[in-house]
């Protein structure tokens, strides 16, 4: 890349072609431009030039100026507190705030290159390197300093010395530990399986509202709801392995993948964790029957056991049996049988051990 | 605090007169048959309305229902392989899927897409159909404008239930997003808060059902109110961005930001070619 | 002029008699810099990262990094009464409540946006240039690390406003992390002090993001520009310069100023995005609940690489020993960042591995000059480029209602053949511009005058090429050494080739150094009967 050129001189260098290189020097029969007296490489402007040059830079400069001063009367004229007033507040702050500094910007650009000379500067470089007898020399000292310490000779103080560092340098993990409980079993459960305080099984409670749902209410097929287990409807530990989705469905529309007992009247309850990393899983297409992830795209056929259709969650969500109570709502019949959302070292196989378990 | 600030933009407005006269229609309709319960609307009422006695717009609505549906929908609505049969959908799904302009569909992509109504679908037609359809097998009415009305919700509450229920697919303001097969959830800036209820209980196309006993017509009302609130409240920080989120926000880093600084850099280092007097 | 002011001589004195400043300005003052436009793309990133701890700390007055529950009472109305954390809470606050507190705010987040826009583009210089050669890969490898630290100081921001977005960020993490095998579970209960999400990740973050990352990343930046003072900053080819001089302006006053002007620009345009441009609009977002999730989640641009690899990832995922193994989420979340940081640290020592080159460069590379390395480049952001385009894809599809899962397929395939056609291409281009520039030093440039011959043929006079692009093209072409292998079966391999790694080392040495358009400069007189002509046309 050769410099750029911003004005190009209306001179005898031929037309350019496209495709030729941009003339950005001096052509056939064009003179080059001589230095004038001074420091060689240090060409000055030309003092009618940069005469008029100053007269911008200090109209920008003034402005700058004027604009600071605006950003300060901003400050004091706008107040915030509703959304309007900050939206022309930030307006106010921010246009003013940018003139200034672009002003200023543009100033000393102007500055650089039209006031002050233009500059050809050559600077020898040397090689990275020291020369062989320094290295030689720090070579020496070093050894000699190695030697003069004794940490070479003394090997006992040596040993000793390391060993004492070890514990040391591991001191610091240690205290690491306390920044977590250990995961123990929690992973492998929800709070689906606590009974409430009264021991009645948990009920399932709108999110948003935290009412309970009489089944007979949910009876529109194609309805989806997410659902929070009563209770913990602002525990986001909980909710982050509890939530769900209910759908309710027109009975022949199951397949085979989802367990009909742990359905109640064509409503089926799924982990609205991903299994993939964990996202909520909740683009739900009731034609289709498709619950789609938005994270990562994995899609799940809810009428088939949320097996996994397309995209990179590897296990279907897991199924919650529900049922409703005397009142007819809708409760958790149990805990999930599989640990939910995403999959980690010591789950193993779960879905293998949850059949076998079964049968 | 929460519920002054609450103006309809020009667009709503402009829509919410007709519909209105579209709701009163379905009101009368509901008090000549007697207990027609504004909180609580249930196909069965409206249905007893068309028994009783205002048959007339149904029978309009059957001659419109030959002319315009029926090549996909069949003559009664039965449905065939190229459309699915609308007993039972409801007056609330023809008013939202005609006015809307979605339904009668024109192309064949993988969803019906909102468009210019066609011209004979008037205030007047689609009240008329959707009374034909209503009295095919019940469903759905059309929502009084009460019931939809922003300024009577809550939109912090409705904002809970908006972020539970709908941001999944319609993204955090109602922008839209994808869909599997090339089907999409579209954007509802442009949709009135009557069709905003009429899609929540009707279920068009891919979107689920959100029926009156589980989320009240009180809780869609405040819903309603947050998405109107919302899409209508100035982008403090500037301009939106198709409030989207961090891709666009991406691309004006790179285009915008980079751009203009590469540009800067190359105003500053470039050589000023003396012209040649 | 010829006496400086009192007040700056007496300073001088004072801090001259103490620290011997004098010695080290009179070697610094005038020290050269180069002048080029693409030399200035790593100070983007400088200047946002001061920006980036200006506007950081007038954040830190008001933010609280706590996840205590609270109700919101502040002037949002459409939040109003509603439940959430402190965090989101005083987020909210800054934005609405406080002065300024938006534009900080935004130019924060457009500072960290264009600090790793300016990286990237920064390292992609240094990279098809080949300024990471000897004596700099020191310099490289910093440069790396703090690409690596900038993704993570900007993960950890992004999480700390605790509104829904930033939790489905944090939620991908906390997922990614607890895949790993054998310590994934201990890891994650480790960050988040328990179960996800707990009630300590935010604090957390906020003293890595606050502390200890910008801290490395102050003395690594610190450290960067040392090395690039002392070893002095390498320079395009042209007239008058070579490998053991440095040609430009001084640093005082004209490369001083230059830099005062940059960063003022920079500054600028950060305050401009701030505020015409909304970004990261929390309020629109709603507080955190691992119960919710909007369509189009997305993280900001420098993370898109990693979305899209986990996106288009196909499922896969094993039990062994009763042990599971999440590799559709450990392989798009370690591989591609493994290539491309890993790649991006070894490429000079493979480079040098390869050529044998063990000399010090200090005139840059022109990217065609070294087709291989320019083709490895392009394909290197190929591969990104797809993985970072697939992250969007849902936006992709929406907007232009494409199916998605036809993008995710398209993702699949072209993740492969994509850097191969880029390096094909990239390579075919090298050679062409090559061939352009041999051209030009032999028949010189066309000049636009067409001439007709006596025997009544036409042709277009050419005069030679500019004395400086003449310049420019033959320093910029400096041949690639290849390593003597004695692949062509004439000798015996010296010792270390003849193993298996040791013929393909000669091959590729072979393959990376071979010049295809070497210049033929004696073609020359052509070019200067051209320009005789030229003369005689006026």
């Amino acid at each position: 890349m050769t410099d750029n050129t911003i004005e190009q001189p209306e001179n005898r260098v031929p037309p350019r072609v496209i495709g030729t290189p941009q003339a950005a020097g001096p052509s056939v029969g064009e003179e080059p431009i001589h230095a004038p007296e001074g420091e060689p490489g240090v060409i000055p402007q030309d003092p009618a030039s940069a005469r008029r040059a100053e007269r911008v830079v200090a109209l920008l400069f003034t402005i700058a100026f004027l604009a600071g001063v605006g950003f300060i009367a901003s400050y004091v004229a706008f107040q915030v507190g509703d959304i309007d007033r900050t939206a022309t507040s930030n307006l106010a702050l921010g246009g003013t705030l940018t003139l200034a500094l672009l002003s200023l910007a543009i100033g000393i650009t102007v500055w650089v290159r039209q006031i002050m000379p233009k500059y050809n500067l050559v600077q020898e470089r040397h090689a990275m390197a020291s020369d062989s007898e320094t290295r030689e020399h720090v070579k020496e000292t070093f050894l000699r300093g190695a030697e003069e310490s004794g940490f070479v000779k003394h090997g006992l103080l040596r040993r000793t010395l390391l060993l004492a560092a070890a514990p040391l340098g591991l001191a610091p993990l240690v205290l690491l530990k306390d920044l977590g409980p250990l995961p123990g079993t929690v992973l492998r459960h929800t709070v689906w399986g606590e009974p409430t305080k009264d021991g009645k099984p948990r009920r399932l409670v709108v999110e948003g509202t935290g009412q309970p749902i009489r089944a007979a209410d949910f009876n529109s097929p194609g309805g989806i709801l997410s659902v929070v287990p009563e209770g913990y409807e602002h525990d986001l530990n909980a909710l982050a392995k509890a939530t769900l989705i209910l759908l309710k469905f027109r009975p022949e529309e199951f397949k085979s993948g989802t367990n009909l007992n742990w359905t109640h009247d064509g409503i089926v309850a799924y982990s609205k964790i991903c299994t993939h990393v964990g996202c909520p899983a909740a683009l739900y297409e009731q034609t289709t029957h498709h619950i789609l992830c938005p994270c990562h795209q994995s899609t799940f056929d809810a009428a088939d056991g949320a097996n996994v259709i397309f995209g990179p969650a590897a296990r279907p969500l897991p199924q919650l049996p529900i049922g409703i109570d005397d009142e007819g709502y809708l409760i958790a019949k149990s805990d999930f049988h599989v640990p939910v959302g995403p999959s980690f070292w010591e789950r193993g196989d779960a879905e293998a051990e949850a059949r076998e378990t079964k049968s | 605090m929460i519920g002054t600030g609450i103006s309809v933009n020009s667009t709503t407005a402009r829509r919410r007169h007709p519909l209105a006269r579209v709701a009163v229609v379905a009101l009368a309709l509901g008090l000549l048959g007697g207990g027609y319960a504004l909180a609580a609307p249930n196909g069965s009422t409206a249905d007893a309305a068309i028994a009783s006695g205002k048959a007339d717009d149904a029978d309009q609505g059957k001659s419109l229902f030959v002319a315009h549906c029926a090549s996909c929908h069949g003559m009664n609505a039965e449905g065939s392989s190229k459309a699915p049969t609308l007993i039972g959908v409801g007056a609330a799904a023809v008013d939202f899927q005609v006015s809307s302009g979605r339904m009668p569909m024109t192309d064949s992509g993988p969803q019906a897409l909102r468009k210019p109504r066609p011209e004979w679908a008037t205030e007047e037609a689609i009240s008329q159909l959707a009374a034909y359809v209503q009295s095919l097998g019940g469903g759905p009415t059309i929502p009084g404008a009460e019931q939809v009305d922003p300024a009577k919700g809550d939109p912090a509450r409705g904002g809970e239930l908006f972020r539970a229920n709908c941001i999944q697919c319609h993204n955090f303001t109602g922008s839209g997003g994808a869909l599997t097969y090339g089907k999409h959830a579209p954007t509802l800036n442009p949709a009135t808060p009557t069709e905003i209820y009429e899609a929540m209980i009707t279920g068009p196309q891919a979107m689920p059902v959100f029926n009156d006993t589980t989320i009240t017509p009180e809780q869609k009302r405040d819903m309603i109110a947050y998405i109107t609130h919302v899409r209508q409240q100035v982008d403090p920080g500037g301009s939106g961005l198709m409030r989207i989120g961090p891709v666009t926000e991406g691309l004006v880093a790179w285009i915008a930001g980079i751009g203009l600084l590469a540009l800067a850099a190359i105003w500053i280092t470039a050589k000023r070619r003396r012209v040649k007097a | 002029m010829n006496a400086p002011p009192k007040a700056i001589a007496g300073t001088s004195t004072f801090l001259d008699d103490r620290l011997g400043a004098g010695s080290f300005l009179k070697r610094n003052l005038r020290k050269i810099f180069p002048d080029h436009w693409s030399f200035l793309l790593g100070e983007i990133a400088l200047y946002s990262f001061i920006i980036l701890l200006l506007t950081g700390t007038f954040l830190t007055f008001w933010f609280k990094p706590s996840m205590g529950h609270t109700t919101y009472l502040g002037s949002y109305a459409p939040l109003y009464g509603v439940e959430m954390s402190e965090a989101y809470a005083s987020s909210l606050h800054i934005s609405f409540d406080v002065r300024g507190g938006l534009l900080i705010r935004q130019m924060h987040h457009w500072a960290a946006l264009l600090f790793v826009a300016g990286m990237m583009v920064h390292m992609l210089r240094v990279f098809f240039t080949g300024a990471y050669r000897k004596p700099r890969e020191l310099n490289w490898l910093i440069g790396v690390l703090l690409l690596s630290l900038a993704l993570v100081e900007g993960l950890t921001g992004y999480s700390l406003p605790d509104d829904l977005l930033s939790g489905a960020g944090l939620r991908i993490t906390q997922g990614v992390a607890i895949s790993v095998p054998v310590v994934g579970t201990y890891l994650s209960f480790f960050l988040f002090g328990g179960e996800y999400p707990g009630h300590d990740v935010v604090s957390r973050f906020y003293s890595l993001h606050i502390l200890l990352i910008p801290g490395i990343l102050l003395a690594l930046i610190s450290a960067h520009m040392i090395l690039m003072w002392v070893q002095k900053h390498t320079q395009m080819p042209g007239k008058g310069r070579t490998e053991s001089n440095v040609v430009g302006a001084p640093f005082y006053p004209a490369f001083m100023a230059k830099a005062g002007a940059f960063f003022l620009f920079t500054f600028g345009v950060i305050a401009l995005l701030g505020t015409f441009a909304q970004i990261n609009p929390i309020w629109l977002y709603g507080p955190y609940t691992p119960a919710d999730i909007s369509a189009g989640s997305q993280p900001d641009f420098y993370m898109g690489f990693l979305e899209g690899s986990l996106r288009i990832m196909p499922a896969w995922e094993f039990n062994l020993f009763g042990y599971t193994f999440p590799m559709s989420v450990l392989i798009p979340a370690l591989v591609p960042l493994g290539i491309v940081m890993t790649g991006l640290a070894l490429y000079p020592f493979l480079e040098q591995w390869v050529t044998g080159d063990r000399r010090e460069h200090h005139i840059c590379d022109r990217p065609r000059n070294n087709p291989h390395r320019t083709a490895i480049g392009m394909a290197g952001m190929t591969f990104y480029g797809v993985l970072w385009l697939l992250g969007a894809n849902d936006e992709i599809s929406a907007t232009f209602h494409v199916s998605l899962y036809s993008t995710t397929i398209f993702g699949r395939f072209a993740i492969f053949i994509g850097p191969a056609i880029a390096y094909v291409v990239a390579y075919r281009i090298c050679i062409g511009l090559q061939r352009k520039d041999a051209e030009v030093l032999s028949h010189g440039v066309e000049s636009g005058v067409i001439k007709r011959m006596p025997d009544g043929q036409y042709i277009e006079v050419h005069t030679p090429a500019a004395e400086d692009i003449a310049a420019h093209i033959r320093g910029g072409k400096k041949e690639i050494p290849i390593i003597d292998g004695g692949v062509d079966g004439e000798e015996v391999p010296p010792k270390g080739l003849r193993s298996g790694l040791g013929r393909l080392r000669a091959k590729m040495s072979k393959a990376y150094g071979t010049d295809h358009v070497p210049f033929h400069e004696e073609e020359e007189e052509h070019a200067a009967v051209g320009a005789g002509e030229h003369k005689q046309l006026h």
